[in-house]
């Protein structure tokens, strides 16, 4: 019994603290994700949309990484998908792509970084 | 009372009221009873002995057995005594993680794995050679020190046995205590591998300031 509870502990930890819900996206698609920010001693939910180029980590240890090209610099910024300070998120284009992680957009600049858009199931 | 005995169950990482991610380890921490407050009167020293898991009873030498039955004790695995932080102890009593809380500080006691024969570079830090390049030096000790001395000094850092040593781990936070669940969270690793006991006390640092992320 005492072995039973041992292997559970962190699970239950893990599980105590992820969200109820996140919403169902992959590497490819658009995001946007509500952040809360701090500052000057003041709170603010800030928005950052781009696309998720990973998403890797199980549990409550999820994470994603979103880019977006801002001012002709490419930014990366990496979320925990269950933290507190994030908001929320929500799923703005569904994209094709051919594999998980995509560190491929880094090198690519312009037309090449597109990614084609999935159309809607109906 | 600040001292506990406990088992390491692992490492996770949670989230704390300020959203921060921070890495703990998961300590299942008592329920432990005190067997024995020792005095300086009767036994030359003030102490309390603490005891921790279950065991079954054959597994408990008849000469502990008979400790325990004198004082009125439940058989446990481990027993340890702590000297310090003893105040308001008294045996028959039960400690539990519900008496330590968020942000207190401790000192964290353990057996560390054991790594075996292992080289310099592994136990000491040692820098080693270069990999190619004709080096031949690469994970050698190298020089062993002076050659006119004819002896290798006493304490020279050589290969050898390293791990399975008592380790001490001090000035850990404890992000949480969670007396339901018997369990402690400490910012960090902690010495031992999983499942081993460990030692929890309060930290012996003095006036140590909260970790930074903490409230």
């Amino acid at each position: 019994m005492l072995l039973s509870r041992l292997m559970n502990v962190i699970d239950l930890l893990d599980k105590d603290q992820q969200k109820a819900s996140v919403p169902v996206f992959r590497s490819g698609d658009t995001v946007k994700v509500y952040s809360k920010v701090i500052e000057g001693g003041k709170e603010r939910i800030q928005m950052f949309e781009g696309v998720v180029t990973v998403r890797k980590g199980g549990g409550a240890h999820e994470s994603i990484t979103v880019r977006r090209v801002a001012h002709g610099v490419g930014v990366e910024k990496s979320f925990l998908l269950h933290s507190p300070r994030v908001e929320r998120i929500e799923v703005s284009k569904r994209g094709v792509v051919r594999r998980s992680r995509l560190y491929y957009l880094t090198e690519k600049v312009g037309k090449a970084a597109r990614i084609k858009e999935k159309k809607a199931v109906r | 009372m600040k001292n506990i005995l406990g088992r390491k169950v692992g490492m996770t990482s949670v989230f704390t009221e300020n959203g921060r991610s921070v890495p703990v380890t998961v300590i299942e921490a008592g329920p432990c009873t005190v067997v024995e407050r020792k005095t300086a009167e009767k036994h030359g020293y003030d102490a309390v002995s603490l005891a921790f898991g279950a065991v079954k009873k054959g597994r408990v030498s008849s000469a502990l057995a008979g400790h325990y039955k004198k004082n009125g004790a439940e058989p446990k695995r481990h027993v340890r005594e702590f000297r310090t932080g003893i105040e308001g102890a008294e045996a028959g009593a039960t400690v539990t993680a519900a008496d330590f809380e968020a942000g207190d500080r401790v000192d964290v006691v353990g057996i560390s794995k054991g790594h075996g024969f292992a080289g310099g570079i592994k136990r000491h830090n040692f820098s080693g050679g270069g990999a190619s390049h004709g080096s031949m030096i690469h994970r050698q000790p190298a020089s062993n020190g002076d050659t006119n001395a004819g002896r290798v000094p006493k304490g020279a850092r050589r290969p050898g046995h390293y791990g399975v040593d008592r380790t001490t781990h001090q000035n850990l936070e404890v992000v949480r205590a969670d007396a339901e669940r018997n369990v402690l969270l400490l910012r960090g690793p902690v010495p031992g591998a999983k499942n081993g006991l460990v030692i929890v006390r309060a930290t012996v640092k003095p006036g140590c300031k909260p970790a930074q992320g903490a409230k």
